[in-house]
C-alpha cells in the first residue's frame, strides 16, 4: 500500500513535470513512459517504411513525368520520416536493428491503411488527400508531445509533409475535371479509402486502451474522436468541391457544426490488424526481403570499415 | 546514457550524429542521426538524408558513441551556478538616459 | 552539302542527341526508382531515390529541348509515354535489370563515369541550350560517381562474397558498354561542329577512371578488347519492352486525358 502511493506521488510528479516542458532522453523518467514512447515512435516509423509500398508501386506507372518527380520525391520522404522517427527513438536505448526485428516478427504493429491496396491511379490521389491529410491532422499535435526528440522530429516530419497533401488533392482535383473515366476512377476511389481512413484514428474514445495515460504524459494531445471529427470537418467541404460524393452522405449538424459520419465496420477493423487485411502479407514478405537481402551489403560495408580502420592503424 | 550506444547493432553498423550548418554565417546544428559502417559512408548518407531541401552548406558527423554527455543529475551543480550572476547581462547595469551609444 | 540539307541535318542532330540524353535519364531513373524500400538500409533508399529524381529531372529537361528542336508541339509527356521501343535512343545499359546491389552500383558507375566525362566537355559546348543543361547535370553527376564509385570500393574491397557478386556484376555488364560509345546518326556531325565531344574522347576518359576504380575495388582491368569488340550493338535488349509496357500503359489507355 504504502509502495502504490510512493508509486503514485512519483508519477504525479512527473506529470507535473511534464506540464512544465519538454523530457530530453537523459532525463529520469518512468518505465512506462519509456516503454510506450518507444512503442508509439516504432509503430509511426514503421507505418512510414509500410506506407511506401502503396505508393512505391505506381512511381513506374505515373501517368506524367511531373507527377512521377513528384510522387518519387514523396515516398522518399516517407522513408526519410521513417528514418527521423526511428532515430528518435533509439535515443531510449532501442536500435533500428531490434526495432526492424520486431516489425519482421508481427510483434510491432502499422498503420491498418497501409494493408489496403492501391489499385488505381487515382488512389494515389486519395492516399495523399485522404491518408497524408489524417496523418497531418494526427501528427500536428504531436510536435508539442512531451518528449523533445519526438516532437523535433515531428516539426521536421509536418514541414515536409505540407506538400504530400496538396499533391494528392491535385491529383484528384486534374481527375475529378477530367474524362468521364477519370471522375469515376476518383469516385471509387474515395469510396473505398474513406472507411479506412477514418479508422487511421483509431478505436472510439470508450475503448481506447491507452489513451488517458498517455494524454496524462503528453504523448498524445487529443482524443481519437476528437482527431477523427476534426478531419471528416476538413474533408467534406473539400470532396464537395472536386464534386465527389463522400460515403454516408454526411451530414452538418447545425449546432456545432460537425459533419455526421459512419458508422465504422470496427470488427474488420480488428481483423486488419490481425493480419487479415488484403496487403498485409505482401508488406511483410516486401520488408523481410529487403532486410535478407541486404544481409551481405551491410557485411561488405562493415568489413570493409574495419579493414580501412585497421589500415590507418598499422 | 551512453550505455545503449555499446549495444550490438546490425551488421556492425554504427549510429552517427549529423549537424548541418543551413547556410554560411550560422552554426551547425544538430538535426538527427545515420547508421552507417563508417564516416565517409555517414558523411554520404547525411546527406542525402538531411538535405533534400537545400537546408544545407556544410555536414558534420560523429559517431554518437564519441559524444560525451553532461548526466541529468549534474545538472544543479553545472548550470544553476550562472543563475545568480546577473552582473553578466547587460541590463544589469543602470545607464544614465542622456548617456548614448553604451 | 547545301546549307538548307545541312541545316536541316543538323536540326535533326540535335533533336536525336537531345533524345538521346533525355531516355538514358528517364530509363536509368526508372530502374533505379524500383530500388525505392528495397535497399539493405533506409539511408541508401533514400540515396538511390535521389539520384533517380536527378535523373528525371535532367531527363525531362532534355525531352523538353528535344520537343522544342523538333518544333512539332511534343513535349516531354508525349516523347515519353507515345513512342514505341524503336524510338528510344538510350543505351542498353541503362536498361538492364537492376539484379542485386552490386550489379545496380556496377551500371551506375560504369554510366556516370561516362556521363561525368560527357557533360563536363558538353558544358563548353559551341551550343548554348546544350551547355546549359550540361553545367546543371554535371554538378548532380558528380556526386553520382562520388557515390557509386564509393560502394565501388566498398563491395570490392568488403567480403569474398561481395567481391565475388561485384565481379558477375562486371562480367554481366561490361558487354554493355561499347554501347555507349557507337557514334548514332548525327553525332558525328555534331562533333565535327563543336557540339559534342567526339566518342574517342569520351571512351579514353571513360576507361582511365573505370581503370582506376576497378584497381581500388579489388576488381581486374576491364577487358578493352572485350568491350570494343561488338561496337556493332548499339541497340536495344528484350527489357526496354517491359519498362515501357509498365511505364506508358496509364497514358495510353486515356491518351486524350490530363493528369
Amino acid at each position: 500500500m504504502r509502495k502504490k502511493n510512493a508509486a503514485d506521488a512519483a508519477d504525479a510528479a512527473f506529470c507535473a513535470r511534464v506540464a512544465e516542458g519538454f523530457v530530453e532522453p537523459g532525463d529520469a523518467m518512468p518505465d512506462g513512459y519509456r516503454a510506450t514512447l518507444i512503442r508509439q515512435m516504432s509503430q509511426h516509423a514503421h507505418s512510414e517504411i509500410v506506407g511506401m509500398e502503396p505508393e512505391g508501386n505506381w512511381i513506374t506507372r505515373a501517368p506524367s513525368l511531373r507527377r512521377k518527380a513528384i510522387l518519387l520525391a514523396k515516398v522518399q520522404d516517407e522513408a526519410g520520416h521513417g528514418l527521423y522517427l526511428y532515430g528518435a527513438a533509439e535515443t531510449l536505448g532501442t536500435t533500428r536493428a531490434e526495432m526492424t526485428r520486431q516489425l519482421l516478427a508481427g510483434e510491432a504493429k502499422y498503420s491498418s491503411i497501409f494493408n489496403y491496396p492501391a489499385l488505381t491511379w487515382a488512389d494515389i490521389g486519395a492516399i495523399g488527400w485522404l491518408v497524408d491529410g489524417a496523418a497531418i491532422i494526427n501528427q500536428v499535435p504531436l510536435c508539442r508531445c512531451s518528449f523533445g526528440p519526438y516532437a523535433r522530429a515531428m516539426q521536421r516530419i509536418c514541414k515536409e509533409e505540407s506538400f504530400h497533401q496538396r499533391q494528392g488533392f491535385e491529383i484528384m482535383l486534374a481527375l475529378a475535371r477530367g474524362e468521364k473515366a477519370q471522375r469515376e476512377m476518383a469516385q471509387n476511389s474515395l469510396n473505398r479509402w474513406w472507411e479506412p481512413t477514418l479508422m487511421m484514428f483509431g478505436p472510439p474514445d470508450g475503448e481506447s486502451r491507452h489513451s488517458a495515460q498517455s494524454m496524462r504524459w503528453k504523448i498524445k494531445l487529443h482524443s481519437n474522436d476528437e482527431l477523427r471529427q476534426r478531419f471528416v470537418n476538413m474533408i467534406v467541404p473539400q470532396a464537395r468541391y472536386l464534386k465527389l460524393r463522400v460515403p454516408g452522405s454526411p451530414k452538418k449538424d447545425r449546432r456545432t457544426g460537425d459533419y455526421s459520419y459512419g458508422p465504422i465496420n470496427w470488427e474488420e477493423f480488428r481483423n486488419v490488424i490481425a493480419g487479415n487485411g488484403p496487403c498485409n502479407r505482401d508488406r511483410l514478405r516486401a520488408r523481410k526481403k529487403a532486410e535478407e537481402d541486404g544481409k551481405w551489403v551491410r557485411e561488405a560495408s562493415a568489413a570493409f570499415a574495419k579493414k580501412h580502420l585497421e589500415r590507418r592503424a598499422a | 546514457m551512453k550505455k545503449k550506444q555499446k549495444q550490438k547493432r546490425g551488421g556492425g553498423e554504427q549510429l552517427f550524429e549529423v549537424f548541418v550548418r543551413p547556410r554560411a554565417g550560422l552554426g551547425h546544428r544538430h538535426v538527427g542521426s545515420v547508421c552507417a559502417a563508417d564516416a565517409e559512408m555517414a558523411l554520404l548518407h547525411a546527406r542525402d538524408c538531411f538535405t533534400r531541401r537545400m537546408e544545407g552548406a556544410s555536414i558534420w558527423v560523429v559517431p554518437s558513441s564519441s559524444v560525451t554527455v553532461s548526466a541529468p543529475g549534474d545538472k544543479e551543480s553545472f548550470f544553476e551556478p550562472a543563475a545568480d550572476k546577473t552582473y553578466r547581462h547587460s541590463g544589469f547595469y543602470r545607464v544614465p538616459g542622456d548617456v548614448k551609444h553604451l | 552539302m547545301s546549307s538548307i540539307s545541312e541545316k536541316i541535318s543538323l536540326r535533326r542532330a540535335r533533336f536525336d542527341f537531345a533524345l538521346r540524353m533525355g531516355d538514358n535519364g528517364l530509363i536509368l531513373s526508372h530502374r533505379l526508382s524500383q530500388w525505392l524500400g528495397r535497399a539493405h538500409a533506409i539511408e541508401e533508399d533514400i540515396a538511390l531515390a535521389n539520384i533517380a529524381l536527378d535523373l528525371l529531372g535532367q531527363a525531362r529537361l532534355w525531352l523538353s529541348l528535344a520537343g522544342r528542336i523538333e518544333g512539332r508541339g511534343r513535349g516531354e509527356d508525349a516523347l515519353a509515354f507515345f513512342r514505341g521501343e524503336s524510338d528510344f535512343r538510350h543505351f542498353a545499359l541503362a536498361e538492364q535489370p537492376n539484379g542485386d546491389f552490386a550489379r545496380t552500383i556496377m551500371r551506375q558507375f560504369l554510366f556516370d563515369a561516362r556521363q561525368l566525362a560527357l557533360l563536363e566537355k558538353l558544358g563548353e559546348s559551341a551550343d548554348k541550350e546544350f551547355a546549359a543543361l550540361a553545367a546543371k547535370g554535371a554538378k548532380e553527376t558528380s556526386y553520382h560517381i562520388r557515390h557509386s564509385a564509393a560502394w565501388m570500393r566498398r563491395l570490392g574491397c568488403g567480403t569474398a562474397e561481395s567481391n565475388r557478386r561485384l565481379k558477375e556484376a562486371a562480367e554481366e555488364l561490361l558487354r554493355f558498354c561499347g554501347g555507349m560509345f557507337c557514334e548514332e546518326r548525327g553525332e558525328e556531325l555534331l562533333a565535327r561542329r563543336g557540339v559534342i565531344p567526339s566518342a574517342d574522347i569520351l571512351r579514353a576518359q571513360w576507361q582511365s577512371t573505370v581503370e582506376q576504380v576497378f584497381a581500388e575495388s579489388d576488381l581486374p582491368p576491364p577487358d578493352a578488347k572485350a568491350i570494343d569488340s561488338r561496337p556493332s550493338f548499339c541497340g536495344h535488349t528484350e527489357h526496354l519492352g517491359y519498362i515501357l509496357a509498365e511505364m506508358q500503359s496509364l497514358p495510353r489507355l486515356h491518351p486524350q486525358a490530363k493528369w
